[in-house]
């Protein structure tokens, strides 16, 4: 099935690009959420009635679509393809384990370059995600809405005059609109400042999460920061928010980083060494110290301390240690144990390479 | 009292089941309970955003209704999926669209915890929302009008009401 060309790559193609502040910031997505008028939530709706759903969104953008910015569409069908290519497009943040999991009829339409990732029948009828390296949250936007104009063309979404956009959550409602960040912020942990910044972020309407979405523990120390409030705002005002909170955390981590260097420099650079020999040597590695020792190494390039390698391999790396892709590359039916050993081979063989090229 | 289920451990757990309006009475040791999978209060399992929420939506000042033979009170349905409020609050999501419609009443609070707002002030729909865009022009007019007579702006306010009466013609 040619679909599945999106699990095989571990790095989204956008991911290559370069964006503002990647060093800190490694990438923004923005999403919303709409519904169609007259048919049942997907909650609620009926198999002819998510049918009747994915035919319609289908139509507009749907296999072998082509716009001029995003380039051509493909439209894969959560049905039609195996458990482990679901679990890799949720671990490249291409789907959302709802969809991966529990829709019904649920399909995504993916573009080119995987970024633009258009869900249909996860919670709501259709949401529309875009994806940026770095720190972009105003570009995502503009993308997001452009879209959103291009289905509206086509069908009638549940408006409410009073309400906004109508949908399944209430926590959605209003806008629809989700916007987040993914953020590496080793040095304000370090400095144990993190938890006073990220209390103060959620007092002014923003929410902290894990990488892997609600409920996800934040592994190394990449913290997602969204928007949590879609109701009462306009998309500018929320994008203006979050954006001017991010300026400030970057600065935070900035300040921290260069203290860390003046005050302790050796011993950072020996945390990083440390690290950086781990994953260049190690034959067996688990999912967590992998995931905080390619954090200490990501530090250590941005600080200049190690000519290593580009953060474009450093996100891979984040990807391909993940459970699913390994089982992908590695074969089905490994266990625990046989992960941690595909997971430092895969990660001496990648850092290795790059170092001859 | 002893646990009706291991009877060996006290029963701290009492609860009166209503089905079809038959009575039973419950009186467990927490550990039966739990593999009984019955819910145990404050120790909620699979804590998700929906279950936090359903928190919220149970704002029933007058308790639960819970006494026997009371009369149930009035509980909104959505006529369109059929969805209850009841229902709505234990699950933390709508049916449908219409359910906003039908639940209206009692989102006003709801959306002002959750969001600190009840309204919507962001981007309308181009092809179905022209109407709902010409209303929220003539709201700003209308502010606009207030502030220049206060500033004595005779000859723009008297603008201003024009193309308000022209937008409120179109809207007719």
């Amino acid at each position: 099935m040619s679909n599945l060309r999106f699990t095989e790559q571990a790095l989204s193609e956008w991911m290559r690009g370069s964006g503002q502040d990647s060093d800190i910031v490694i990438s923004t997505r923005v999403r919303v959420a709409r519904n169609l008028q007259h048919l049942p939530f997907p909650l609620l709706a009926t198999n002819q009635q998510s049918e009747e759903v994915l035919e319609k969104l289908k139509d507009v953008i749907g296999e072998g679509a082509v716009t001029e910015e995003t380039g051509s569409f493909h439209t894969i069908i959560l049905e039609e393809i195996g458990d482990l290519d679901k679990k890799v497009l949720v671990e490249k943040h291409l789907i959302s384990p709802s969809l991966a999991n529990e829709s019904r009829n649920g399909a995504v339409i993916l573009n080119d370059d995987e970024s633009v990732s258009i869900m249909i029948n996860e919670e709501d009828h259709l949401r529309i995600q875009c994806l940026y390296p770095g720190f972009q949250v105003r570009e995502a936007w503009e993308k997001a809405t452009a879209l959103d104009d291009v289905f509206e063309e086509k069908v009638d979404y549940a408006f409410d005059d009073k309400r906004g956009y109508l949908t399944s959550c209430p926590t959605n409602v209003g806008t629809g609109l989700r916007a987040s960040v993914m953020m590496h912020l080793p040095a304000l942990v370090m400095t144990q400042q993190i938890n006073r910044i990220l209390s103060a972020v959620s007092q002014v309407g923003l929410t902290v999460r894990g990488i892997y979405g609600e409920g996800s523990e934040a592994v190394g120390n990449l913290f997602q920061i969204s928007n949590q409030i879609t109701l009462g705002q306009t998309e500018h005002e929320i994008i203006d928010n979050l954006h001017s909170v991010v300026l400030q955390i970057i600065e935070h981590e900035k300040n921290a980083r260069t203290k860390l260097l003046n005050d302790s420099r050796l011993r950072i650079t020996d945390r990083v060494m440390r690290s950086y020999g781990i994953l260049s040597y190690a034959e067996v590695i688990e999912a967590k110290e992998a995931a905080q020792r390619l954090s200490d190494v990501r530090l250590g390039v941005d600080l200049g301390l190690l000519e290593g390698p580009a953060s474009a391999v450093m996100n891979e790396l984040n990807v391909m240690t993940q459970p699913g892709f390994l089982q992908k590359r590695f074969g089905d039916g490994m266990n625990p144990g046989d992960r941690d050993v595909c997971r430092a081979k895969l990660i001496r063989e990648t850092l290795a390479q790059k170092a001859k090229s | 009292m002893m646990c009706q289920e291991c009877g060996s451990r006290p029963a701290t757990l009492h609860f009166t089941k209503i089905v079809n309006g038959e009575k039973t009475e419950f009186h467990f040791c927490e550990t039966c309970a739990r593999e009984k999978g019955e819910m145990i209060p404050g120790t909620p399992n699979g804590f998700s955003i929906h279950s936090l929420l359903s928190g919220l939506l149970d704002l029933d000042p007058a308790g639960k209704g819970q006494l026997a033979g009371a009369k149930a009170p009035q509980v909104p349905r959505c006529e369109e999926c059929g969805m209850t409020y009841t229902q709505f609050s234990k699950l933390g999501r709508f049916g449908c669209s219409s359910c906003y419609k039908y639940f209206s009443d009692r989102l006003d609070p709801l959306f002002k915890r959750v969001h600190g707002s009840t309204a919507h002030v962001g981007k309308i729909p181009k092809r179905s929302g022209g109407k709902i865009q010409t209303r929220r022009q003539i709201d700003e007019l209308k502010k606009e009008l207030q502030y220049r007579i206060v500033q004595e702006e005779f000859e723009t306010a008297a603008q201003i009401r024009d193309r308000i009466r022209e937008l409120e013609k179109d809207l007719a």
